[in-house]
């Protein structure tokens, strides 16, 4: 191996800057070798070391009476009862998605659910949430339809064959995600409280253990990728994407979860980001350990790779693990039983370095602690930009023509075609899977009990407004979840947004954090974990900011509160009533983007005192097996939330009238939050338990054997046959995709 | 009565199948190893869902040299009941205890979907306990799930009574709309439906748990 000279060039190529540089000769005492600048690089990237969030993210709310374990971990952990714990947390896998769609999405499902059974937990969800350019513009939808596709089948392919359900999520389309499309993925897994593990080294003396895929050149320099811009060159970077095998996955799954039973397991890491760098140094740090290893030993896939190469991979499905010393062989027997290739691959020392060999030569010798938790950090300027939307003006467009319209526009029509080809059932924990209810529902078959899972963000909310916009996704995530009787217990977020270098981006972010740290704490749902996708920009243009929200909530084992009416002659209530909404508040709705084709003025406004005593009071009517249906009105308001209500086998409709004065469109199309629509046989009860909440409940129509008619005062606005807006709605997408 | 169900590496529905013998149908049940040599003391075998030694090469191409199978095979020829669901089903027919091949789904992508499935014959230790055309509500989960014979298999398997279920809304483009057939011994059955996933009220329907209550009737008058 030629050693490669160190130059300005060679630093700026890492991605490092020369004050970066500084402080790596700093902590060394010396210039670093290649292979330890490479090391700094990865460790030191946004994508891992969160150098611009890092100072904004502490003001999370983060403990809460059922968290076990908060943020630093590969997930977070909370308390079900029982003796039972969730694990779950979202990632990003964006940039690769763009680059190679199919393996970009299926490694970033392999790598969450690594995350997940990484701290002892079996994965029994997942969900996703996708953001895509339009599919149908003419110069980019081409792609954009070939990058759905491919994220599409990369996930089912891994989920599927991993054997976790994809339950539900989310996908949106906007022209700012063309270059840029989003992949976030959460995952959630079960344990028993006992059996958590962490990836903790300790023990000096004890054995390190590499298990899994061999080590091939792919990947290299992935996590460093997913902290710049893309550029036209960034279609070159195609081998920095890694190539998933959910079998190998699988494997690993259970030979990890049957070895952690053994006993002889200290501590167990997977290698994600940045590999056996970021899983050496990161568990030796936490144990505040020193960790050695000699590349000769680890398993690889080429020949004369260089130690560069070997530290700096991100081959798929590999896990590093503390064994006790003497006891290896009960580790190695179970990965034997699997079929697993596990190598010991160095000791754990105790002067708190990671030192690297190879061919018996040291070839890298850095501190741990200040490798893993003394990146750079920085307080990056934020200014926010003063932006004048034109006003939009709201057209003439008939109420008769402007609910089919929304029930095909891409972000309303029925994502069936997307999530027919995941397996939503496998494991036999689903009561509600995708687009059933407004929250996943998974019974936990130990407990006894179920837990409820959604996911939600709006990037034109928060383009207007990033706090508004922030706080908007926290409360629809946790109204979700307490429609169908759920307690939103504990949090995870997922921050997409430009280019934090950029003031106005850096604004954007510091902005929605502090609102979700607010929302959170007034929810009492902690954040427990999460991940920070920077530099979503292509070209430069930025994504609209767009973080995404998962909760979690917990409710009995039973038959589950779903959107469709279920029988005619029932009360259609409106819990929290019309609400109001002005033109200003107006142009962030579905209807200004799909029908007036324009955005201005500001999201929705959110009463979250009004929030809070809305959900109290869906849940107390739920709890009561009062609603035989439940929906919350989101994109598209009140009139696609009917709609929807009216889309099952049964064809159940309803005939409702609005005692407001609003003007129409406004009425039926504003997305003021807050407000869920139910059906129920005992509508005085309903109104007796909202009354309590002091939640409005007015009656506004009946549901009907067919067809759907809303009326204003009397007035007809409009009346539809549901076939016809069902296959309007449920045939869409598919269509859009040719 | 007692089950064994096969663990394949990258099996990924035994844990349902158990669940639904065990605390639907309320039976014993255990998992069996791949490479184990017998199957020990099991009245039937369930081959469950998933993806055998990731579906590389073929589906169930190479779980058939699995050592299990031998066992497998002299379990069936000695005529006790084997059950293969979905990818059980693909290995089934790898492995040459039932005839035909599952090929991928006609629209080319994967299925996850309940449907209506009607009982095409209750002569077996599987269907025994419905009733013929009934319409049972069971959901799919496959890519490759169209049933696939040449003309002369079909008819014989028509001819021979060994069509067991049949999909409503045929929605992979298999051959005559067949979604589980027997074996001329009627004592093995290959589904591509997960009868498994509607053993339970809560998971939407519980419309398959007939399926294992047939092999409980067959057992107990056996």
């Amino acid at each position: 191996m030629t050693a490669t000279t160190i130059t300005p060039e060679v630093v700026a190529q890492h991605q490092l800057t020369p004050a970066e540089y500084q402080k790596i000769v700093d902590i060394l005492g010396r210039e670093p070798s290649y292979t330890e600048l490479g090391i700094f690089s990865v460790m030191w990237s946004e994508h891992c070391s969160y150098k611009s969030s890092r100072l904004h993210l502490k003001k999370l709310p983060t403990r809460g009476k059922l968290v076990v374990q908060g943020p630093g971990e590969n997930a977070g952990i909370v308390d079900i009862g029982g003796g039972y714990v969730i694990a779950f947390k979202i990632e990003s896998h964006n940039h690769p998605s763009f680059i190679e769609p199919f393996q970009g999405a299926a490694t970033g499902v392999g790598g969450i659910l690594r995350d997940i059974f990484t701290m002892g937990a079996r994965p029994i969800a997942v969900m996703d949430s996708l953001r895509f350019g339009r599919l149908d513009d003419p110069q980019t939808g081409p792609r954009n339809r070939r990058i759905l596709a491919g994220v599409v089948s990369g996930i089912a392919h891994y989920g599927n064959c991993f054997g976790v359900p994809t339950v539900g999520g989310e996908c949106l389309f906007e022209p700012c995600y063309d270059g840029n499309p989003l992949v976030n993925v959460f995952a959630l897994g079960v344990s028993k409280k006992e059996d958590i593990f962490y990836a903790k080294a300790a023990g000096v003396g004890n054995p390190v253990i590499y298990v899994g895929a061999r080590t091939g050149r792919d990947g290299i320099h992935g996590a460093s990728m997913a902290s710049a811009e893309f550029t036209e060159e960034s279609k070159q970077k195609r081998p920095n994407v890694q190539v998933g095998d959910p079998f190998m996955e699988k494997l690993l799954l259970e030979a990890c979860l049957e070895a952690m039973q053994t006993g002889a397991i200290v501590g167990i890491q997977d290698m994600g980001a940045a590999g056996l760098t970021c899983s050496t140094c990161e568990m030796g740090s936490r144990g505040e350990v020193g960790i050695e290893i000699e590349l000769d030993k680890v398993p690889q896939r080429e020949t004369g790779m260089t130690p560069y190469e070997i530290m700096l991979s991100e081959s798929q499905e590999r896990m590093l693990l503390v064994a006790d010393k003497g006891r290896e062989d009960e580790v190695f027997a179970v990965f034997r039983k699997w079929g697993l290739a596990a190598s010991e691959i160095g000791i754990v020392t105790g002067d708190g370095k990671l030192r690297v060999k190879h061919h018996g030569a040291v070839v890298a010798e850095i501190p741990n602690r200040e490798l893993a938790d003394e990146a750079p950090l920085y307080d990056r300027p934020h200014v926010a930009q003063v932006r004048s939307l034109p006003e939009g003006a709201l057209p003439e467009v008939p109420v008769q023509e402007a609910l089919p319209k929304l029930l095909a526009a891409p972000d309303i029509t029925s994502k069936r075609w997307i999530w027919e080809q995941y397996d939503y059932q496998v494991r036999t924990n689903t009561i509600a899977g995708p687009e059933r209810a407004d929250a996943a529902i998974l019974r936990i078959k130990e407990t006894g009990s179920s837990i409820a899972m959604a996911l939600d963000g709006n990037g034109r909310y928060c383009y207007l407004s990033p706090g508004e916009g922030a706080r908007l996704a926290v409360a629809e995530c946790c109204r979700n979840l307490s429609t169908v009787g759920a307690e939103p217990v504990a949090a995870t977020n997922c921050l997409n947004f430009g280019n934090p270098e950029r003031p106005e981006i850096m604004a954007q972010l510091v902005e929605a954090i502090e609102a979700i740290a607010e929302a959170c704490r007034f929810f009492e749902t902690p954040i427990t974990g999460g991940n920070v996708s920077l530099y979503n920009e292509t070209l430069g243009e930025g994504i609209y900011p767009t973080p995404v929200l998962g909760i979690v909530g917990l409710l009995p084992t039973a038959a589950p509160v779903t959107v469709p009416f279920k029988n005619a002659g029932r009360s259609v209530i409106l819990l929290g009533g019309a609400g109001e909404c002005d033109e200003v508040r107006f142009g962030g709705t579905e209807y200004a983007k799909e029908i007036a084709g324009q955005l201005w003025g500001l999201p929705p406004a959110l009463d979250m005192e009004r929030e809070k005593r809305v959900q109290a009071a869906i849940r107390e009517i739920v709890a009561e097996g009062l609603a035989e249906s439940a929906h919350d009105l989101s994109d598209g308001g009140l009139a696609v939330a009917l709609a929807e209500c009216c889309f099952s086998k049964a064809g159940i409709g309803a005939q409702v009238d609005l005692a407001s004065d609003l003007r129409p469109e406004i009425l039926l199309f504003h997305e003021g939050p807050s407000r869920i629509l139910l059906s129920t046989a005992n509508a005085h009860r309903v109104r007796e338990i909202a009354e309590k909440h002091g939640v409005e409940a007015p009656v506004i129509g009946l549901t009907m054997e067919k067809g759907l008619e809303i009326r204003q005062r009397t007035q007809t606005l409009g009346a539809w046959d549901i076939g016809t807006l069902a296959s309007t709605y449920g045939q869409s997408l598919e269509a859009s995709l040719g | 009565m007692r089950f064994g169900v096969i663990v394949f590496p990258g099996s990924n529905c035994d844990h349902d199948a158990f669940y639904a013998v065990s605390q639907n149908l309320g039976q014993q049940a255990e998992f069996i190893w791949h490479d184990s040599a017998s199957l020990g003391p099991v009245d039937a075998v369930i081959l469950p869902g998933g993806f055998a030694y990731g579906d590389y090469l073929r589906c169930g191409a190479i779980a058939k040299f699995s050592p299990v199978m031998q066992a497998v095979k002299r379990f069936a020829a000695e005529g006790g009941p084997v059950l293969g669901i979905c990818n059980g089903f693909q290995v089934l027919v790898e492995a040459g205890l039932l005839p035909g091949a599952l090929i991928r789904n006609q629209g080319l992508k994967f299925i996850c979907r309940e449907l209506r499935l009607a009982v095409a014959t209750t002569q077996s230790p599987f269907t025994n306990a419905a009733e013929l055309g009934q319409v049972l509500r069971v959901p799919i989960a496959h890519g490759e799930g169209c049933y696939y014979a040449d003309e002369r298999t079909l008819d014989e398997l028509e001819a021979e009574d060994r069509v067991a279920f049949r999909y409503l809304d045929n929605p992979n483009g298999s051959l005559r709309g067949i979604a589980g057939i027997l074996s001329r011994e009627r004592n093995v059955m290959g589904m591509m439906p997960h009868p498994e996933r509607a053993s339970d009220p809560l998971m939407g329907s519980s419309d398959g748990l007939v399926v294992f209550e047939s092999l409980l009737r067959a057992a107990v008058h056996a």
